[in-house]
C-alpha cells in the first residue's frame, strides 16, 4: 500500500459506548504531540508513555475504538494519574485531558462496579462533613487520650506490608477540638457597614479538619465588610467522587447542594475557602449540562462560585501596618485544582502583594502537585512521595518561613512532611495568614 | 514477537526496561501523526550497552527496530513496526557535561530539547535549533529528524550543531564519529550521514553539540499586508539591508481568522499575511535594527507595522501564532505538510496551494517561515470521511509536486518517514537514491532499523530488491 494512504486512512470514530465516557471528539482532538508528556508528574519520574496523558487518553481512546476491552489493567492506569490537571495548561488543541481521565474512571467504575473500600468511604463517610465526622470519632478519641504517643514508636515496628497503616497514622492531623459546621451560625454578620452579601460553601475537610483555618476565614470575610451565609445541610462538593469515578453520586451532591444555595436568596458570590471545592462547584455546569431540570440552575451557580484566593482579591484586601514591621517571607504552593484546573494564578500574587509585611519568595514550580492529589499519597505512596521531596525540595530553596496554600490535601501532605522532618517552616491557610497579619486592629 | 526473543531480551535488560502487556504497548503504537501500530514489544534502555545488547538479539533474530524520543515526529517516522521492537530511549535523558570554554554540551539521545536550554541559560549560552516542538522532542530525535526552527534563517538546523555522534551500529557494534571540535576534516563526515537519517542507519546514543552564547536581548516587528507579495518582498528588503533576522514567521488570512475565532488577539480581519520578524542583539542594535525591519515592511506597502513596545508585548504578538495549532483542531482533523521551496517562489508556492484547495474542496490554511522558504500548508478534513480522505491525499500529493516543480522539496523539517515516502523519488536524483539503498545495505544488511521508513525498498511487507 502506499505510505501515505496507510497514514491518511480513514478511521470508523466511536465503536464503544458506555455511559460516561467522555466525547469521543476530545480524544479527536489530541493530535499526540507530546506536549503534555514533560509537564506531567507522573511522567517526569518514570519516562513512561503509559503514565502520561497522551498516553491515558490513547488507552481511552482505544476502549472507545474497541481495541482494548473494559478491564481492571486498564483501569489501574487511569488511576495512576493524580488528577492534577497540569496537562491542561499546556494542550496546544485545548483538549480537556484531566476531566477526560476522570470521565473514564466513571464509565469503568460503572462497567466494572467498584471495590467495597470505595463505595464505604465515598457512598457512606466522605459525603458531607456531619458523616465526616462520625467517621472520625474514634481519631478523635484516640487523640484526645494522647493515644499517638504510644502508637507511633510501634507501628514503626509493623512489617512493611502493613506500611499502609503507619502512612495513614502520619497524615493524620491532630484533629481540631470542633467541627466549624456546627458551630458556625447560618448568618454571621458583617463587621461594621455590610458591603457583600457571600454565600459560604464550607468544604467537609475544612470544617471537620481545619476547622481553625475556615474560621478564619469567616473572620476575614467578615473584617473585610462581607455577611456570611452558611447554609446548613451542605453536603460534599463531590470532589472525591469524582476523582474516584463516581459520578452518580457526585451528581446527586450538586443537585442539593444548588438548591440550598438557591435558597439563601441574593448573593454577591459564592466562595469557598478550599481550592477542590471550589473547582469542583464551578464544574457542576458541565455535570449537568444535559439534566433538564439543573442545567441552567447549575449555570447560575457555578457562575456565583469563586475561589477564596479570587475573591480577596476582587474586593482588594490589603493590609499595611506601615513601616517597620518585621518582614514574613512567604512562598506560595498552589493547590493544583486552583492553578491548573481554575487557571487562577495572578489573584493569590496580587493578594499577597498587597498584605504589607509580607514577602513574596516564588518557588519552582509553585504549580506542580504535592503527591496529596486525594487519596493517591494513600493508594500511590511511593509516586506520591517522589512528588513530596522534589516540592520540599523547591519550597527549601526558597528560605522562605511560611507556605501559603488552600488545599485540604495539600495541607496535611505539607504538615506531616515538614513535621517527619522536622523542617522549621510553617505550612498555612492564606485565611490563617491574612487572620495573623491583621492583628487586633478594629 | 516469538517467546525465545521476549524472554532472552527480558534476561539480558533485566526487569523494568521490558515492557510487553497490551496495555503497555498500546501507548507506544504511535508518533504525532495519525500512523499507529502495535509494537510486539517496548524496550527501555538505560545505557549504551542496553541498546547493544538490544540490537544484538534483534539482528540475530531479524527483529524490525524502530527508535523512539518522544514520539512528536510528524512524518510517522517513530511509528512502530508491526509486532517490532520500539525501542524507547527516554531514560538515557542525562546531559553528560556541559563546558562553556569549548561551548560544547555532551547529552544522552533522551534528554529533551528545552531541559538542555534551561541547562545552558545558567551558563549564558544556548542551542540554536529550536524546532516549535522543543518542549518534548528529545535531542535524539532532533537529531534524527535534523530537525529545524522559526530562527534557522540565522543559524541552521541541527546538522550545523552536531559535532560528533555515538552510534550503535545495526549489529550492535558502538561507533564514534566527529569529535569536539568545530574544524574536523578527518576522513568522510560520517556524522553527517547520520543526522536526519529517521533511525535507519543505527541508534544514536551520546551526541556532542555546539552552543553559542545566548544574545542580550530580543525584539519583535509584526507587519500586516493585503497581498502575501508584500510579505516576501518585505522580508526581502530586510535582509538586503544588512539585517539578518532571527525569525520571519508568516501566518495567512485562513489561520488568522481560525485564530481570532477563539480569542482576540488584535490580529486585523481580512489581510493575506502577517508577517512577525524577529531581531535579536545587544538593545543598542535592536533599535537600529528593528527600524530597519519596521522601514522595509513599510516600503513594501505593509497596511500596518508595529514594533512590540517591550518583552510582555512581544509575547502576546506571538501568542497569536503559537494558537493557530489550537485553532485549527477546532476545524476539523489536520494533515500538516512542510514543504520548502526557494524564497522568491513563495507567493507562487502560496497560490498553487490555494488552488489545490480549492480544487479538492478542503480548507489550507498556511504558515511558514519565509526566511528559509519552509511552508506549512495544513489540509483541513474529517478522517471519518472515505471519500474526503481520497481528496486529501490527492492534494497533498499535488502540493508535493507542485513544491518539486518550483525547484524546492518534499520537507524542509519534519522528514520522510511514512508521510513522504512514496514521493522521495520525484525529490532525489536516481543515482543519489541508488547510493543512499547502497549505503544502507553496507549498514543495515538485515534492514532491521525502521524498515519501510524513507524507502519504499525497505518495507518488509512489499517485494523489494533488497532482500
Amino acid at each position: 500500500m502506499n505510505s501515505l494512504e496507510a497514514l491518511t486512512r480513514p478511521i470508523n470514530g466511536q465503536q464503544v459506548f458506555s455511559p460516561e465516557l467522555p466525547d469521543y471528539d476530545f480524544l479527536r482532538h489530541c493530535v499526540r504531540c507530546a506536549r503534555c508528556l514533560p509537564v506531567c508528574p507522573t511522567y517526569q519520574e518514570t519516562a513512561l508513555e503509559t503514565q502520561s496523558p497522551r498516553g491515558r487518553l490513547s488507552l481511552i481512546k482505544a476502549v472507545e475504538d474497541g481495541a482494548l476491552p473494559f478491564e481492571a489493567d486498564v483501569e489501574a492506569h487511569l488511576y495512576h494519574c493524580l488528577d492534577c490537571r497540569m496537562c491542561n495548561t499546556v494542550c496546544p488543541a485545548s483538549v480537556p485531558i484531566g476531566e477526560s481521565i476522570l470521565a473514564a474512571r466513571a464509565a469503568f467504575g460503572e462497567r466494572l462496579g467498584r471495590p467495597w473500600w470505595r463505595r464505604l468511604v465515598f457512598r457512606h463517610i466522605l459525603i458531607s462533613a456531619d458523616r465526616l465526622g462520625w467517621a472520625m470519632l474514634p481519631v478523635r478519641i484516640y487523640q484526645r487520650l494522647g493515644l499517638p504517643r504510644l502508637i507511633k514508636p510501634l507501628l514503626s515496628l509493623l512489617p512493611k506490608q502493613l506500611s499502609l497503616l503507619r502512612r495513614m497514622e502520619a497524615l493524620l492531623p491532630p484533629l481540631s477540638p470542633y467541627a466549624l459546621h456546627k458551630k458556625l451560625s447560618v448568618v454571621t454578620p458583617a463587621n461594621g457597614k455590610r458591603k457583600y452579601r457571600v454565600g459560604f460553601f464550607l468544604g467537609c475537610m475544612m470544617s471537620q479538619l481545619f476547622a481553625e483555618e475556615s474560621r478564619a476565614t469567616v473572620n476575614v470575610l467578615t473584617r473585610a465588610g462581607c455577611e456570611v451565609i452558611t447554609p446548613r445541610g451542605q453536603l460534599c462538593c463531590g470532589a472525591p467522587q469524582d476523582d474516584q469515578g463516581d459520578r452518580e453520586q457526585l451528581r446527586a451532591f450538586a443537585r442539593q447542594n444548588i438548591s440550598l444555595f438557591e435558597e439563601i436568596g441574593e448573593v454577591d458570590v459564592i466562595v469557598s475557602d478550599c481550592a477542590a471545592c471550589s473547582g469542583m462547584l464551578k464544574e457542576y455546569v458541565e455535570l449537568l449540562h444535559d439534566d433538564p431540570e439543573f442545567s441552567s440552575r447549575a449555570r447560575a451557580f457555578s457562575d456565583q462560585i469563586k475561589d477564596i484566593f479570587e475573591w480577596y482579591d476582587e474586593i482588594g484586601l490589603a493590609v499595611d501596618h506601615g513601616d517597620g514591621t518585621t518582614p514574613i517571607s512567604v512562598t506560595i504552593h498552589d493547590a493544583c485544582h486552583l492553578a491548573n484546573a481554575q487557571g487562577i494564578r495572578a489573584p493569590q500574587r496580587k493578594l499577597l502583594g498587597r498584605i504589607q509585611p509580607v514577602q513574596i519568595v516564588e518557588m519552582q514550580d509553585p504549580s506542580a502537585c504535592c503527591g496529596s492529589a486525594g487519596i493517591y499519597n494513600i493508594t500511590h505512596s511511593e509516586m506520591a512521595d517522589k512528588r513530596l521531596q522534589r516540592k520540599l525540595e523547591n519550597i527549601q530553596a526558597t528560605g522562605a518561613g511560611v507556605v501559603v496554600t488552600n488545599g485540604p490535601g495539600c495541607l496535611l501532605q505539607l504538615r506531616a512532611a515538614v513535621q517527619e522532618r522536622d523542617t522549621n517552616v510553617q505550612i498555612k491557610h492564606i485565611s490563617q495568614l491574612l487572620e495573623e497579619v491583621m492583628g487586633e486592629e478594629s | 514477537m516469538k517467546p525465545d526473543v521476549m524472554r532472552e531480551l527480558k534476561e539480558t535488560l533485566g526487569p523494568g526496561r521490558v515492557l510487553d502487556s497490551v496495555v503497555d504497548r498500546t501507548t507506544y503504537a504511535y508518533d504525532a501523526t495519525w500512523g499507529e501500530a502495535l509494537p510486539g514489544v517496548v524496550v527501555l534502555p538505560q545505557s549504551t550497552e542496553d541498546v547493544v545488547a538490544t540490537l544484538k538479539i534483534a539482528n540475530r533474530e531479524r527483529v524490525p527496530v524502530v527508535p523512539r524520543g518522544a514520539a512528536s515526529g510528524l512524518s510517522g517516522g517513530a511509528v512502530p513496526a508491526v509486532d517490532g521492537i520500539c525501542l524507547s530511549l527516554t531514560r538515557m535523558n542525562q546531559i553528560l557535561e556541559i563546558s562553556s570554554d569549548e561551548l560544547i554540551a555532551v547529552v544522552q539521545p533522551g534528554v529533551v530539547n528545552m531541559d538542555l536550554q534551561e541547562a545552558l541559560a545558567d551558563f549564558g549560552l544556548f542551542f540554536p535549533p529550536d524546532p516549535a516542538s522543543w518542549y518534548m522532542a528529545t535531542l535524539g530525535g532532533n537529531v534524527a529528524e535534523n530537525a529545524g526552527g522559526p530562527r534557522c534563517l540565522k543559524y541552521g538546523v541541527t546538522k550545523d550543531f552536531v559535532l560528533g555522534l555515538e552510534v550503535v551500529l545495526a549489529d550492535g557494534r558502538v561507533m564514534r564519529t566527529g569529535g569536539r571540535t568545530i574544524k574536523n576534516v578527518a576522513g568522510y563526515d560520517l556524522t553527517s550521514l547520520f543526522i536526519g537519517s529517521e533511525g535507519t542507519l543505527g541508534v544514536v546514543t551520546e551526541i556532542i553539540v555546539k552552543l553559542l552564547p545566548k544574545p542580550a536581548a530580543k525584539t519583535t516587528v509584526m507587519g500586516v499586508f493585503d497581498e502575501i507579495e508584500q510579505a516576501c518582498d518585505a522580508v526581502n528588503r530586510v535582509i538586503t539591508s544588512g539585517v539578518l533576522p532571527l525569525t520571519t514567521e508568516i501566518m495567512d488570512g485562513d489561520c488568522i481568522e481560525a485564530v481570532q475565532r477563539q480569542m482576540d488577539y488584535g490580529l486585523p480581519s481580512d489581510v493575506d499575511a502577517v508577517l512577525l520578524i524577529d531581531v535579536e542583539g545587544w538593545p543598542e542594535s535592536l533599535e537600529r535594527e528593528s527600524a530597519i525591519v519596521t522601514q522595509a515592511c513599510q516600503a513594501a506597502g505593509a497596511r500596518e507595522v508595529r514594533r512590540a513596545r517591550d518583552e510582555g508585548e512581544a509575547e502576546q504578538l506571538w501568542a497569536g501564532r503559537r494558537a493557530i495549532s489550537a485553532a485549527l483542531s477546532n476545524l476539523g482533523d489536520k494533515l500538516g505538510e512542510d514543504i520548502a521551496v526557494p524564497r522568491s517562489k513563495i507567493p507562487e508556492m502560496v497560490r498553487r496551494i490555494r488552488a489545490i484547495g480549492k480544487k479538492y474542496e478542503l480548507p489550507t490554511p498556511v504558515f511558514g517561515h519565509i526566511g528559509d522558504g519552509n511552508l506549512h500548508p495544513y489540509l483541513i478534513c474529517d478522517r471519518t470521511d472515505t471519500e474526503m480522505m481520497e481528496r486529501v491525499r490527492k492534494a497533498a500529493g499535488e502540493i508535493f509536486a507542485a513544491a518539486i516543480e518550483l525547484g524546492g522539496t518534499l520537507t524542509g523539517e519534519h522528514g520522510i518517514g511514512l508521510a513522504k515516502r512514496d514521493y522521495l523519488d520525484k525529490a532525489l536524483h536516481p543515482l543519489a537514491r541508488e547510493q543512499m539503498l547502497a549505503i544502507k545495505r553496507v549498514l543495515d544488511p538485515n534492514n532491521i532499523l525502521n524498515p519501510g521508513k524513507v524507502f519504499e525498498e525497505t518495507d518488509i511487507s512489499s517485494p523489494s530488491p533488497f532482500d
